[in-house]
């Protein structure tokens, strides 16, 4: 891992923000020089140069109705308008982080309280509660300063109390306490400098705000008093003047628009560095399907024999972040024999999942990417297809059961709603034909009461039901093929049975093959028909049930089962695998096993990996199979 | 759906009563003779007094507070010296213009800022994102009340499309079309702010919703792509954008401060900058009283409608 880069030049590589900087760098500097530059007094009044529109008679920027020169107006205005926000902005930040920091680390009823008030002025609009305080004060820009301050209070008081709340919690708080400080000191030296992060980023993403609603409230008159001169009262005087000279007012707006673009900038700059989390886009979406990279494949012919339904051929998915490449499927070849189930077997992170959802398009893009390999179904390879393609044998002939039905399931329509759509997605027919087929599907898989149940939104059932809504949806269309990854998984042990019975029994009625997925010895060999053993992206041995459970061949597979608790042998002890198997950006050459394994030799640790039948059908990925069974 | 709106009406009272605390205390503050302040400076010393009996400005404050609000019950906010005619029939009528231009508002920047966010989350890094967040950029940092000049610029003086000011043509008009002429230019330059607040949060949620697993599984279903982003993720993300759709009313009624003194629409908000400047007190706090409780309304019909979305919320 290369050393995180500093804030500034982290700050610096984000485009946007360092143009803002510069942009704002440039006002900042013409606002503090503006002393020492040759300008004209900003108010000296001039009638018989009134109005000279920019570059006439020497004023660059022209002059007012009043003849006074625009450009030293602006740099003057500009300086006063700078001065009113960061002041408004350093007040609001004082006492409302003052409130917040209280509120948060004293908490019970003085929290409550300050809180209510805090809501209370929350609840006006916020342009209007600072109106409603230039009314009583009279107008004035100072008066407009403190109206906007105030006003921008709740959002540091309520930014900070947040933060201070969970710091006050937090073990070294308690530890301050316990040593002795007072509150005070507590409140200043241990909690201050935690929150400082969240005032800055407050600071940041307010300050353009205040400099805008101070020049609003002079342009109505309430701030800035003639003859002194901000980038508002600029504009509220050449607003008079806009069907003659619209210059007047256009060149002000101008700065206003440059100065809160450029602290915007910065602000989503500094907020981005600061509190990554917030940064926004960095979450990326994934597409409808998986990017497929261009492959060689061999011409074989893509009919399957009659008795396979699916034929996995090397397939490889990587995932691709930054400069890291996870290999999670490096090479996966297995076959799908109609009405069989075939156990997809590892531990967690050994890419089963990723295989499963890589046959559909489904293993998120980006950051995933198919590499390699095929995948033949019905007469054409599914790599091949595009997304129309996919999405008509997508939960019709080929559908999904997922793991945590709660996260899985649509949180805002009815089960009976997400039921009929997954029909009327693949079948023109109409609502009520489908609703009468989902009630017809839940009471299938043993749903009490399935006409009322339809009506219930996922939240009000419990995780078996869930599932057993899961499972509907994969028998809702005539699948041929139905994978389910650990879809019992997440159900209480009393549940799974239950549940694995029903999607035993639904799919062998409904003829389907069935890939399942899981990581529990003791289901597969109740379930499954033949079993595939994957282990760091690899599929390492394959056979029958009693193939792979009487007699297994690979390391790995031994100690898999090993670890298996058998009913009536609370003595047996459970083996655990040591170590823990490589990070798929870091697999080493030849067998990914051999660093854990204790029957490793030299051999094992370079390349020349293939999956050997040694019989039957019972093929295994061990150059020392042979010889260490014998 | 009865019960929860019936609930949040009863929890609505307490920060009403706020509202009119705050107001009246913000009004109370104001220093020297508020009599004098009502009437302007060139007030007799016997209308000052006799005013000063009328709102019984002689009796403890709690007292005045409990008189006030009883009168204000009574739908009898005071009357405004300067305009001679009850707080109350002004504020109204003026309230009015502002609700059809803070409504229009509203409509505009949900539709532009959940269109924008949506496509924006779609392309995400393409080139319709990127063109949407510059654009959000501006709107977000231009001063409204200068952006409303430079339309008036274009569309009115040059283009001569769209009149410039009021609300009906003075002479003729008065119709739908020459009302819809009128709020065209003020309704779209108040949305401008809040159309780029929703669309920066719409973006950002549709994201956060297009990573979930249920997303997943309707494209598992065989759901069409259209489908998958058009019903299933902005639904979801729709849940978390309503609320700040009536924080944005907030920011809508109070810009429209400025759009309408732009504008010269003849709405609440020129009202109260006009009263402001002749120190009409008692107008300056019937306009605030009645668009704050406006604001806590909009936000209330918000919290209503995203119940109605979200089955959740109910248990």
């Amino acid at each position: 891992m290369s050393t995180r880069p500093g804030n500034l030049s982290l700050f610096l590589n984000n485009k946007l923000a360092a143009v803002g900087l510069g942009a704002l760098a440039t006002v900042l500097v013409l606002a503090l020089l503006t002393p020492v530059f040759p300008l004209m007094d900003p108010d000296a009044t001039a009638l018989v140069n009134r109005l000279k529109l920019p570059l006439e008679d020497g004023h660059i920027l022209g002059t007012d109705h009043l003849g006074r020169d625009l450009l030293s107006r602006l740099l003057w205005g500009t300086r006063v308008s700078i001065l009113v926000g960061l002041s408004a902005t350093l007040i609001a930040a004082l006492f409302g982080s003052a409130i917040g920091l209280v509120a948060g680390y004293v908490g019970g009823r003085t929290d409550h309280l300050l809180m209510r008030g805090i809501d209370m002025l929350m609840a006006f609009p916020y342009i209007l509660l600072a109106l409603a305080i230039v009314a009583v004060l009279g107008p004035g820009l100072l008066n407009a300063l403190y109206a906007i301050a105030l006003v921008n209070i709740p959002f540091f008081a309520r930014n900070i109390r947040g933060i201070t709340l969970s710091l006050s919690r937090r073990d070294f708080v308690d530890a301050a306490r316990l040593s002795g400080k007072s509150h005070t000191q507590i409140l200043l030296t241990e909690v201050l400098p935690n929150v400082l992060p969240i005032i800055v980023i407050t600071m940041s993403t307010t300050v353009g705000w205040m400099i805008l609603e101070t020049a609003g409230l002079s342009f109505l008159g309430l701030g800035a008093q003639p003859p002194q001169a901000d980038l508002g009262s600029m504009l509220g005087e050449g607003r008079k003047l806009l069907f003659t000279s619209p210059h007047v007012s256009i060149i002000p707006g101008i700065m206003i628009f440059i100065l809160v673009m450029s602290i915007n900038l910065v602000g989503d700059g500094v907020r981005d560095v600061l509190d990554p989390r917030l940064k926004s886009g960095v979450l990326s979406r994934p597409a409808a399907k998986t990017k497929v990279a261009p492959r060689t494949t061999e011409s074989t012919p893509l009919e399957l024999p009659s008795n396979i339904v699916l034929d996995v051929r090397d397939l490889s998915t990587e995932f691709r972040l930054g400069n890291e490449v996870y290999k999670s499927v490096g090479g996966v070849s297995f076959q799908l024999i109609k009405k069989e189930c075939l156990g997809l077997v590892g531990e967690s992170g050994s890419g089963k999942s990723v295989t499963a959802l890589s046959l559909l398009g489904l293993a998120p893009t980006p950051p995933g990417i198919i590499t390699a390999g095929q995948v033949l179904y019905d007469g054409s390879d599914l790599l091949d297809a595009d997304l129309e393609e996919l999405r008509h044998l997508r939960g019709n002939r080929i559908s999904y059961i997922f793991q945590d039905p709660l996260s899985t399931l649509h949180p805002l329509f009815t089960v009976g709603d997400q039921i009929a759509e997954t029909i009327r997605s693949h079948y023109a027919i109409p609502f009520q034909q489908a609703w009468s087929r989902s009630v017809e599907l839940l009471d299938m898989v043993r749903i009490p009461n399935a006409e009322g149940r339809a009506n219930a939104y996922p939240h009000e059932l419990s995780g078996g039901m869930r599932q057993r809504v899961g499972i509907a949806m994969a028998l809702a269309n005539d699948a041929s093929i139905i994978i389910a990854d650990e879809p019992t998984t997440a159900l209480d042990v009393t549940v799974q049975a239950e549940v694995l019975k029903l999607l035993d029994q639904l799919r062998v009625e409904k003829q389907a093959s069935l890939l399942f997925i899981t990581h529990d010895f003791g289901v597969v060999s109740e379930l499954c028909d033949r079993v595939a053993v994957m282990y760091a992206g690899r599929i390492i041995e394959m056979g029958t049930t009693s193939q792979i459970l009487d007699n297994p061949q690979h390391p790995y597979t031994r100690k898999l089962i090993a670890c298996v608790p058998v009913l009536g042998q609370p003595n047996r002890r459970l083996d655990t695998i040591e170590g823990l198997p490589p990070p798929v950006n870091r697999l080493p050459d030849g067998c990914a096993f051999a660093p854990r394994c204790d029957q490793a030799i030299e051999a094992c640790l370079s390349g020349g990996l293939v999956l050997d039948d040694i019989g039957d059908g019972h093929v295994v990925e061990c150059i020392r199979a042979r010889e260490v069974t014998a | 759906m009865a019960n929860y709106i019936f609930k949040r009406l009863i929890a609505m009272f307490p920060v009403m009563l706020g509202l009119t605390v705050i107001v009246f205390t913000i009004m109370a503050m104001i220093p020297g003779d508020p009599a004098l302040a009502i009437l302007g400076s060139y007030a007799t010393p016997e209308n000052v007094e006799k005013l000063n009996r009328d709102l019984g400005l002689d009796k403890p404050l709690v007292e005045q507070y409990l008189i006030w609000l009883g009168n204000l019950l009574t739908g009898d906010l005071g009357r405004s010296y300067n305009l001679n005619r009850p707080v109350l029939d002004e504020v109204l009528e003026r309230f009015s213009a502002t609700l059809i231009l803070a409504g229009a508002s509203l409509l505009l920047c949900s539709i532009l800022g959940l269109l924008a966010g949506v496509i924006s989350a779609v392309h995400q890094f393409g080139w319709a994102d990127r063109a949407i967040t510059f654009l959000v950029l501006i709107g977000i940092s231009m001063p409204s009340f200068w952006l409303g000049l430079l339309l008036i610029l274009v569309f009115a003086v040059n283009l001569k499309w769209l009149p410039a000011s009021g609300m009906y043509a003075i002479y003729g008009g008065g119709d739908l079309a020459d009302l819809f002429s009128h709020l065209l230019l003020p309704a779209f330059t108040l949305a401008v702010v809040a159309t780029g607040v929703i669309a920066r949060l719409t973006r950002a949620s549709m994201l956060e919703v297009l990573r979930q697993d249920y997303i997943r599984t309707a494209r598992a279903k065989g759901v069409a792509e259209r489908s998958v982003i058009y019903k299933h993720a902005f639904k979801a993300a729709l849940v978390t954008v309503i609320p700040v759709i009536g924080i944005q009313a907030g920011l809508v009624l109070g810009g429209a401060v400025y759009i309408e003194t732009v504008f010269q629409w003849p709405g609440i908000g020129r009202m109260l900058v006009k009263a402001i400047s002749t120190r009409d007190i008692l107008l300056v706090q019937g306009g605030v009283l009645v668009v704050a409780a406006s604001y806590v309304l909009f936000n209330l019909l918000a919290d209503v409608v995203q119940h109605l979305l979200d089955p959740r919320l109910k248990s």
